[in-house]
């Protein structure tokens, strides 16, 4: 059979509407449905109305767990953009050598299952034989380092998955230490778009590297940096595989690492509560739609 | 020439201090770079001193800093507590045939955008790439009520038969295919070639490097994947890597070498690739985020 010229396109691209009908749209318009119902996936479908949007709007791990994934989202999210500007703006500075091994360095943690790393930082931070307490210590012993540690009540060992109160912080680490490096690719690629002539104008004029990174680098990067924003906010809001692994999927201790996703999870596949499960992945969705509208917003407001 | 002048004479009137103040600049900032790898490959480091450690060796103070030679019974303390290999061996199948179909059906609609003029175009297109901003954990319950309403659970299609035909992936064919020289294809028409046998014979070879970045990209999503594949495989035997890995947790869970030596296993497949085409994984990054 041979193709006519002005068919063949509709079949050339058919496959992925095809494809997204059947495993995209239908689960989207089915889980909506789904929502106003009360359902295990054996009993048979009992309509409560926007009983399940009340019942998790109620619920108090619910709300627990959107504060932690909104906690996490920001101790992540603010060091991985500062860092990774930072860093592609000294790689793009032109003073740097060995500029592709630095870059191929940090990039390299993205490529790795966040599952296997997750489980490699479980074992960093394990308390009595894990390292990083063990480097703590030995930091300790040097006067300066006691100082700050006592200034800041800290007390070693560290229990990072064990504290609810460093459970967050643990996460977000693990996370910035995987993700940085992908923005860190982002913003060199933008930075290498800006033209040179844009830089040596600015240095003739006698701009020192801090004005050229506030006054020409950071305005000039502004559509690179509202895209890879977008991206951790679409990311980081779903934290699923990293809490999972290093927590478990009840959160830890005092559920303080038990992020939307994973409540998420356990509400549609461990309580099999799959009416409550989809409210709850209607109103997260919503949220991060939230989120990116309002990070539209502040970046229109300056372009 | 304007700009050549005056950056000398800019750098003529640089003092002592002046050039003193570069170097301790330079300085630092390469400190700053080397700390910031230090802090990025310690971990993998760590990783491989584990791996290559006793218990005893691990469960210590203050903890090993150096490799051992215990990577063997690790190893199989890992084989008797899951099926590894054939883990491995399930992720190599699924990454492949994931790879290969969604080259073929991404590339054959990136080309449908690329080269052909049709009613509803710019719409068709657009909705596509809308479909990229919708969050994956939206229909995750009634994705998977769909997979064991096909009796597809513990099997391997769920995780290949709903990308083959992704958005990303159309759109960065496309983005590619749009360069290639529209006389190419309209001769090949003239010399009585099918629309289909265009395709085969003439675009897809031209397109091979944009084929090898959306490979790489495909093949380390579907090794990496796992919230889907956690969902759907349920039996040892079927486990993908990711998977596998954690169980790890809840059958040695005090045995930080076997996990490490499994850990090692699953992530050297693709550091090993990455060492050897990381333009290739750079570039495929970089494509959908400046273009986009």
């Amino acid at each position: 059979m041979r193709l006519n010229k002005k068919v063949a396109p509709y079949i050339f691209i058919s496959p992925f509407y095809i494809l997204f009908l059947i495993f995209g749209l239908f689960p989207i318009v089915f889980s909506f449905f789904l929502s106003f119902f009360l359902w295990d996936g054996m009993s048979p479908m009992e309509y409560v109305g926007i009983e399940n949007y009340k019942y998790v709007l109620t619920d108090s791990w619910f709300w627990k767990s959107l504060l932690n994934t909104l906690v996490i989202f920001i101790l992540t999210t603010i060091p991985q953009h500062v860092i990774s500007l930072f860093l592609a703006f000294i790689l793009n500075s032109g003073i740097i050598k060995f500029k592709e091994f630095f870059r191929n360095s940090y990039f390299l943690p993205y490529i790795t299952s966040s599952v296997a790393v997750a489980l490699i930082f479980g074992t960093l931070f394990g308390v009595q034989y894990g390292i990083l307490n063990a480097f703590l210590r030995h930091l300790a012993n040097f006067a300066p380092f006691q100082w700050l540690f006592n200034a800041v009540n800290l007390q070693l060992p560290i229990r990072w998955l064990g504290d609810p109160a460093w459970i967050k912080p643990s996460i977000a680490l693990l996370v910035t230490w995987k993700f940085t490096g992908w923005n860190m690719i982002i913003y060199y690629a933008g930075l290498q778009k800006i033209p040179e002539t844009v830089y040596e104008a600015a240095k003739v004029d006698g701009a020192n590297l801090r004005q050229i990174f506030f006054k020409i680098t950071l305005p000039l990067l502004k559509p690179i940096i509202f895209f890879a924003i977008t991206m951790s906010i679409i990311g980081n809001l779903q934290l699923f595989e990293e809490p999972m692994v290093l927590v478990g999927s009840n959160g830890g201790a005092r559920q303080a690492g038990l992020t939307t996703a994973v409540y998420l999870y356990n509400t549609g596949f461990s309580y099999l509560d799959f009416g409550a499960g989809t409210a709850m992945a209607y109103i997260l969705c919503s949220i991060i739609i939230l989120f990116t509208l309002i990070n539209r917003k502040f970046f229109k407001r300056d372009i | 020439m304007k700009a050549k002048v005056s950056r000398e004479m800019v750098y003529a009137e640089k003092t002592f201090t002046g050039i003193l103040k570069e170097k301790i600049i330079k300085l630092i900032l390469y400190l700053i770079l080397i700390l910031g790898v230090i802090a990025t490959l310690f971990p993998f480091y760590y990783m491989l001193v584990l791996a290559t450690k006793s218990n005893t060796e691990i469960f210590s103070y203050p903890p090993p800093v150096w490799f051992g030679n215990n990577f063997r019974e690790n190893l199989q303390t890992l084989l008797d507590a899951l099926p590894f290999f054939r883990n491995i061996l399930n992720s190599v199948f699924v990454a492949t045939v994931s790879t290969v179909l969604t080259l073929f059906f991404c590339s054959l609609g990136g080309y449908g955008f690329a080269k052909y003029e049709f009613k509803g175009k710019e719409k068709l297109f657009f909705l596509m790439l809308a479909t990229m901003m919708i969050p994956g954990l939206l229909a995750i319950i009634p994705w998977f009520i769909l997979m064991s309403k096909f009796n597809w659970l513990n099997t391997f299609y769920p995780l290949i038969i709903p990308g083959i035909a992704n958005a990303f992936g159309i759109f960065l064919m496309r983005q590619f295919m749009e360069d290639i020289p529209d006389d190419i294809i309209d001769s090949a028409r003239i010399d009585g070639c099918g629309e289909f046998e265009i395709f085969i014979r003439i675009i897809l070879p031209m397109s091979l490097p944009a084929l090898g970045t959306l490979g790489i990209l495909t093949f380390l999503g579907s090794w990496n994947n796992y919230m889907q594949a956690l969902l759907i495989l349920h039996d040892d035997i079927l486990f993908t890597i990711p998977v596998a890995l954690s169980k790890l947790g809840g059958k040695i869970d005090q045995n930080w070498g076997a996990q490490m030596a499994g850990t090692t296993l699953a992530i050297a497949p693709m550091v090993i690739a990455y060492v050897l085409a990381s333009k290739q994984f750079i570039s495929g990054i970089t494509e959908g985020a400046t273009k986009g």
